[in-house]
Protein backbone atom coordinates (compact mmCIF):
# COMPACT_ATOMS: atom_id res chain seq x y z
CA UNK A 1 0.00 0.00 0.00
CA UNK A 2 1.47 3.16 -0.70
CA UNK A 3 0.49 4.83 2.69
CA UNK A 4 3.43 6.29 4.15
CA UNK A 5 4.33 5.90 7.40
CA UNK A 6 5.50 8.67 10.04
CA UNK A 7 9.12 7.70 10.79
CA UNK A 8 9.76 7.48 14.56
CA UNK A 9 11.58 10.44 14.47
CA UNK A 10 8.75 12.30 13.58
CA UNK A 11 6.42 10.81 16.44
CA UNK A 12 9.07 11.48 18.77
CA UNK A 13 9.30 14.94 17.66
CA UNK A 14 5.11 15.56 17.52
CA UNK A 15 4.91 14.15 21.12
CA UNK A 16 7.64 16.34 22.42
CA UNK A 17 5.66 18.88 20.90
CA UNK A 18 2.56 18.31 22.42
CA UNK A 19 4.52 18.37 25.94
CA UNK A 20 5.90 21.86 24.74
CA UNK A 21 2.53 22.85 24.72
CA UNK A 22 1.12 21.56 27.36
CA UNK A 23 3.28 23.20 29.64
CA UNK A 24 3.18 26.31 28.19
CA UNK A 25 -1.02 26.02 28.68
CA UNK A 26 -0.57 25.22 32.45
CA UNK A 27 2.10 28.01 32.88
CA UNK A 28 -0.05 30.63 31.15
CA UNK A 29 -3.32 29.78 32.94
CA UNK A 30 -1.76 31.92 35.79
CA UNK A 31 -0.80 34.70 34.19
CA UNK A 32 -4.01 37.18 34.29
CA UNK A 33 -4.89 37.85 30.71
CA UNK A 34 -8.29 38.51 31.50
CA UNK A 35 -10.88 37.96 29.55
CA UNK A 36 -8.33 36.60 26.76
CA UNK A 37 -7.81 33.19 29.03
CA UNK A 38 -10.00 30.32 27.77
CA UNK A 39 -9.31 31.86 23.72
CA UNK A 40 -5.48 31.19 24.90
CA UNK A 41 -6.73 27.83 26.53
CA UNK A 42 -8.56 27.08 23.49
CA UNK A 43 -6.25 27.94 20.82
CA UNK A 44 -3.48 25.56 22.49
CA UNK A 45 -5.95 22.74 22.56
CA UNK A 46 -6.74 23.65 18.98
CA UNK A 47 -2.84 23.41 18.27
CA UNK A 48 -2.58 20.45 20.25
CA UNK A 49 -5.71 18.16 18.40
CA UNK A 50 -4.01 19.36 15.20
CA UNK A 51 -0.51 17.89 15.96
CA UNK A 52 -1.92 14.63 17.08
CA UNK A 53 -4.97 14.66 14.00
CA UNK A 54 -1.84 15.55 11.51
CA UNK A 55 1.12 13.13 12.78
CA UNK A 56 -0.65 10.33 14.75
CA UNK A 57 -4.00 9.94 13.39
CA UNK A 58 -2.09 10.32 9.60
CA UNK A 59 -4.08 12.81 8.19
CA UNK A 60 -0.37 13.92 6.32
CA UNK A 61 -0.84 11.67 4.32
CA UNK A 62 -4.71 10.48 3.62
CA UNK A 63 -6.49 11.41 1.14
CA UNK A 64 -8.96 13.88 0.47
CA UNK A 65 -11.87 11.96 1.19
CA UNK A 66 -10.85 11.85 4.59
CA UNK A 67 -9.95 15.06 5.01
CA UNK A 68 -13.06 16.39 3.93
CA UNK A 69 -15.09 13.79 6.56
CA UNK A 70 -12.89 15.00 9.21
CA UNK A 71 -13.63 18.65 8.35
CA UNK A 72 -17.35 18.00 7.98
CA UNK A 73 -17.00 17.07 11.69
CA UNK A 74 -15.48 20.29 13.29
CA UNK A 75 -17.80 21.80 10.80
CA UNK A 76 -21.06 20.90 12.02
CA UNK A 77 -19.56 21.13 15.64
CA UNK A 78 -18.70 24.73 15.21
CA UNK A 79 -22.62 25.05 13.70
CA UNK A 80 -23.46 23.44 16.98
CA UNK A 81 -21.56 25.77 19.33
CA UNK A 82 -21.65 28.96 17.08
CA UNK A 83 -25.42 29.31 16.65
CA UNK A 84 -25.74 28.00 20.39
CA UNK A 85 -23.39 30.14 22.02
CA UNK A 86 -24.48 33.45 19.62
CA UNK A 87 -28.08 32.85 21.12
CA UNK A 88 -27.37 33.13 24.87
CA UNK A 89 -24.67 35.45 24.45
CA UNK A 90 -26.99 38.19 22.28
CA UNK A 91 -29.64 37.21 25.08
CA UNK A 92 -28.13 39.08 27.64
CA UNK A 93 -27.56 42.30 25.36
CA UNK A 94 -31.27 42.65 23.79
CA UNK A 95 -32.93 42.38 27.77
CA UNK A 96 -34.64 45.32 28.61
CA UNK A 97 -33.40 48.17 30.89
CA UNK A 98 -35.00 47.76 34.06
CA UNK B 1 -9.53 -19.71 -2.19
CA UNK B 2 -6.04 -19.60 -2.77
CA UNK B 3 -4.19 -16.57 -0.60
CA UNK B 4 -3.89 -14.08 -2.81
CA UNK B 5 -7.55 -13.67 -3.26
CA UNK B 6 -8.33 -14.42 0.52
CA UNK B 7 -6.50 -11.44 1.29
CA UNK B 8 -9.17 -8.69 -0.22
CA UNK B 9 -12.69 -8.93 1.20
CA UNK B 10 -14.88 -10.06 -1.54
CA UNK B 11 -17.19 -6.50 -2.56
CA UNK B 12 -13.75 -5.02 -2.90
CA UNK B 13 -11.79 -4.28 -6.02
CA UNK B 14 -8.44 -3.96 -4.46
CA UNK B 15 -6.78 -3.89 -0.79
CA UNK B 16 -5.80 0.00 -1.70
CA UNK B 17 -9.54 0.35 -2.20
CA UNK B 18 -10.75 -1.80 1.27
CA UNK B 19 -8.15 0.29 3.30
CA UNK B 20 -9.61 4.09 1.66
CA UNK B 21 -13.36 2.52 2.78
CA UNK B 22 -12.28 1.49 6.24
CA UNK B 23 -10.34 4.59 7.11
CA UNK B 24 -13.49 6.47 6.08
CA UNK B 25 -15.80 4.36 8.16
CA UNK B 26 -13.88 5.36 10.97
CA UNK B 27 -13.40 8.88 10.43
CA UNK B 28 -17.60 9.25 9.98
CA UNK B 29 -17.97 7.22 12.94
CA UNK B 30 -15.55 9.44 14.87
CA UNK B 31 -17.52 12.85 13.37
CA UNK B 32 -20.13 11.47 15.04
CA UNK B 33 -18.06 10.72 18.29
CA UNK B 34 -17.21 14.50 18.08
CA UNK B 35 -21.18 16.09 17.97
CA UNK B 36 -22.21 13.20 20.75
CA UNK B 37 -19.46 15.17 22.83
CA UNK B 38 -19.93 18.54 20.92
CA UNK B 39 -23.55 18.38 22.72
CA UNK B 40 -22.25 18.80 25.95
CA UNK B 41 -19.52 21.11 25.25
CA UNK B 42 -21.82 23.26 24.17
CA UNK B 43 -24.14 22.70 27.71
CA UNK B 44 -20.32 23.36 29.51
CA UNK B 45 -20.28 27.07 27.54
CA UNK B 46 -23.64 28.29 27.78
CA UNK B 47 -23.30 27.93 31.42
CA UNK B 48 -20.03 29.48 31.73
CA UNK B 49 -21.34 32.30 29.48
CA UNK B 50 -24.69 32.40 32.27
CA UNK B 51 -22.24 31.87 35.67
CA UNK B 52 -18.75 33.11 34.90
CA UNK B 53 -17.61 33.19 38.70
CA UNK B 54 -18.54 30.02 39.61
CA UNK B 55 -16.99 28.50 36.55
CA UNK B 56 -13.88 30.47 37.81
CA UNK B 57 -14.35 29.16 41.30
CA UNK B 58 -15.48 25.61 40.62
CA UNK B 59 -12.02 24.82 38.17
CA UNK B 60 -10.01 25.93 41.43
CA UNK B 61 -11.39 22.78 43.19
CA UNK B 62 -9.47 20.75 40.69
CA UNK B 63 -6.42 19.48 41.62
CA UNK B 64 -3.96 20.58 38.21
CA UNK B 65 -1.31 18.46 39.25
CA UNK B 66 -3.05 15.27 38.88
CA UNK B 67 -4.72 16.80 35.70
CA UNK B 68 -1.63 18.04 34.07
CA UNK B 69 -0.13 14.36 35.31
CA UNK B 70 -2.93 12.75 33.13
CA UNK B 71 -2.89 14.88 30.37
CA UNK B 72 0.90 14.01 29.73
CA UNK B 73 0.11 10.30 30.68
CA UNK B 74 -2.75 10.20 28.00
CA UNK B 75 -0.52 12.45 25.59
CA UNK B 76 2.13 9.60 25.75
CA UNK B 77 0.07 6.51 25.19
CA UNK B 78 -1.02 8.34 21.93
CA UNK B 79 2.80 8.33 20.75
CA UNK B 80 3.05 4.54 21.92
CA UNK B 81 -0.34 3.95 20.01
CA UNK B 82 1.36 5.16 17.14
CA UNK B 83 4.60 3.55 17.68
CA UNK B 84 2.61 0.33 17.46
CA UNK B 85 1.15 1.11 14.58
CA UNK B 86 4.68 2.00 12.80
CA UNK B 87 5.69 -1.30 14.39
CA UNK B 88 2.91 -3.23 12.60
CA UNK B 89 3.68 -1.61 9.10
CA UNK B 90 6.89 -2.92 9.37
CA UNK B 91 5.88 -6.37 10.65
CA UNK B 92 7.33 -6.05 13.94
CA UNK B 93 5.06 -8.66 15.99
CA UNK B 94 7.06 -8.28 19.34
CA UNK B 95 7.47 -4.46 18.97
CA UNK B 96 3.83 -3.83 18.25
CA UNK B 97 2.48 -5.98 20.80
CA UNK B 98 5.33 -4.00 23.67
CA UNK B 99 3.95 -1.02 22.46
CA UNK B 100 0.08 -2.09 22.58
CA UNK B 101 0.63 -3.20 26.32
CA UNK B 102 2.39 -0.13 27.11
CA UNK B 103 -0.33 1.92 25.72
CA UNK B 104 -3.05 0.00 27.41
CA UNK B 105 -1.05 0.16 30.93
CA UNK B 106 -0.89 4.46 30.32
CA UNK B 107 -4.81 4.41 29.83
CA UNK B 108 -4.94 1.94 33.02
CA UNK B 109 -2.86 4.78 34.75
CA UNK B 110 -5.22 7.48 33.51
CA UNK B 111 -8.18 5.65 34.89
CA UNK B 112 -6.48 5.21 38.44
CA UNK B 113 -5.60 8.81 38.75
CA UNK B 114 -9.03 10.05 37.74
CA UNK B 115 -10.32 7.43 40.13
CA UNK B 116 -8.37 8.70 42.84
CA UNK B 117 -9.25 12.50 41.99
CA UNK B 118 -13.17 11.60 42.08
CA UNK B 119 -12.34 9.58 45.53
CA UNK B 120 -10.77 12.50 46.75
CA UNK B 121 -13.69 14.94 45.46
CA UNK B 122 -16.10 12.28 47.74
CA UNK B 123 -14.46 12.85 50.87
CA UNK B 124 -14.69 16.49 50.45
CA UNK B 125 -18.50 16.17 50.04
CA UNK B 126 -18.02 17.45 46.50
CA UNK B 127 -19.28 14.32 44.81
CA UNK B 128 -22.67 15.62 43.73
CA UNK B 129 -25.79 13.12 44.60
CA UNK B 130 -23.66 11.34 47.58
CA UNK B 131 -23.19 13.98 50.63
CA UNK B 132 -23.04 16.24 48.35
CA UNK B 133 -22.24 20.08 50.83
CA UNK B 134 -20.37 23.06 48.81
CA UNK B 135 -17.93 25.29 51.36
CA UNK B 136 -19.45 27.93 52.99
CA UNK B 137 -19.03 31.26 50.30
CA UNK B 138 -19.23 29.35 47.20
CA UNK B 139 -21.57 30.20 44.66
CA UNK B 140 -24.29 27.89 44.25
CA UNK B 141 -23.61 27.26 40.63
CA UNK B 142 -20.29 25.71 41.39
CA UNK B 143 -22.64 22.47 41.55
CA UNK B 144 -23.44 22.74 38.30
CA UNK B 145 -19.88 23.04 37.58
CA UNK B 146 -19.26 19.92 39.35
CA UNK B 147 -21.73 18.05 37.99
CA UNK B 148 -20.88 18.97 34.27
CA UNK B 149 -17.41 18.17 35.32
CA UNK B 150 -18.31 14.60 36.72
CA UNK B 151 -20.36 13.93 33.34
CA UNK B 152 -18.06 14.76 30.44
CA UNK B 153 -15.04 13.26 32.56
CA UNK B 154 -16.94 10.27 33.24
CA UNK B 155 -17.98 9.51 29.61
CA UNK B 156 -14.75 10.06 28.32
CA UNK B 157 -13.36 7.69 31.15
CA UNK B 158 -16.07 5.18 29.77
CA UNK B 159 -14.65 5.66 26.33
CA UNK B 160 -11.44 5.28 27.38
CA UNK B 161 -12.21 2.15 29.26
CA UNK B 162 -13.56 0.91 25.80
CA UNK B 163 -10.32 1.74 23.84
CA UNK B 164 -8.04 -0.26 26.38
CA UNK B 165 -10.39 -3.36 26.11
CA UNK B 166 -9.97 -3.18 22.53
CA UNK B 167 -6.10 -2.13 22.20
CA UNK B 168 -5.76 -5.40 24.97
CA UNK B 169 -7.81 -7.64 21.98
CA UNK B 170 -5.28 -6.28 19.31
CA UNK B 171 -2.59 -6.98 21.81
CA UNK B 172 -3.54 -10.88 22.03
CA UNK B 173 -4.16 -11.02 17.68
CA UNK B 174 -0.94 -9.21 17.43
CA UNK B 175 0.65 -11.86 19.45
CA UNK B 176 -1.25 -14.98 17.52
CA UNK B 177 0.63 -13.24 14.44
CA UNK B 178 -3.35 -12.33 12.66
CA UNK B 179 -1.68 -8.68 11.49
CA UNK B 180 1.03 -8.56 8.39
CA UNK B 181 2.60 -5.49 7.28
CA UNK B 182 0.03 -5.71 4.45
CA UNK B 183 -3.18 -6.21 6.34
CA UNK B 184 -3.11 -4.50 9.78
CA UNK B 185 -6.03 -2.54 9.69
CA UNK B 186 -7.51 -2.96 13.40
CA UNK B 187 -4.32 -1.38 14.74
CA UNK B 188 -4.85 1.39 12.61
CA UNK B 189 -8.90 2.11 13.09
CA UNK B 190 -8.87 1.23 16.59
CA UNK B 191 -5.60 4.03 16.94
CA UNK B 192 -7.71 6.31 15.10
CA UNK B 193 -10.30 5.54 17.81
CA UNK B 194 -7.61 6.15 20.41
CA UNK B 195 -6.14 9.25 19.25
CA UNK B 196 -10.20 10.77 18.96
CA UNK B 197 -10.41 10.00 22.85
CA UNK B 198 -6.85 11.72 23.40
CA UNK B 199 -8.08 14.83 21.74
CA UNK B 200 -11.32 15.27 23.32
CA UNK B 201 -9.19 15.30 26.71
CA UNK B 202 -6.88 17.74 25.27
CA UNK B 203 -10.45 20.15 25.19
CA UNK B 204 -11.42 18.97 28.50
CA UNK B 205 -8.37 19.77 30.36
CA UNK B 206 -7.96 23.13 29.92
CA UNK B 207 -11.79 23.85 29.81
CA UNK B 208 -12.27 21.95 33.18
CA UNK B 209 -8.93 22.90 34.92
CA UNK B 210 -6.99 25.96 33.62
CA UNK B 211 -10.37 28.34 34.13
CA UNK B 212 -8.96 30.85 36.32
CA UNK B 213 -5.59 29.95 38.08
CA UNK B 214 -4.43 33.94 37.92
Amino acid sequence: MSHETSSVRTLIFAFLGLMVLLALTVWGSFINVGAWRATVAVVVAIAKALIVMIFFMHLKGGNRLTWAVAGAGFFWLSILLVLTIGDFVTRVALAPVP
Amino acid sequence: MAESQSLVAHHFSTLEQEHDAETMGMWVFLATEVLFFGGLFSVYTVYRVIFPGAWDAGSRILDLNLGTLNTAVLLGSSLTMALALHAARLGNRRTMVFFLLVTASLGTLFLGVKGFEYYHKYTEHLLPGLGFELPAGMPVQVGLFLRMYFVMTALHAFHLIVGIGLVLVLAVFGWRGKFTPLKHSPVELIGLYWHFVDIVWIFLFPLLYLIDRS
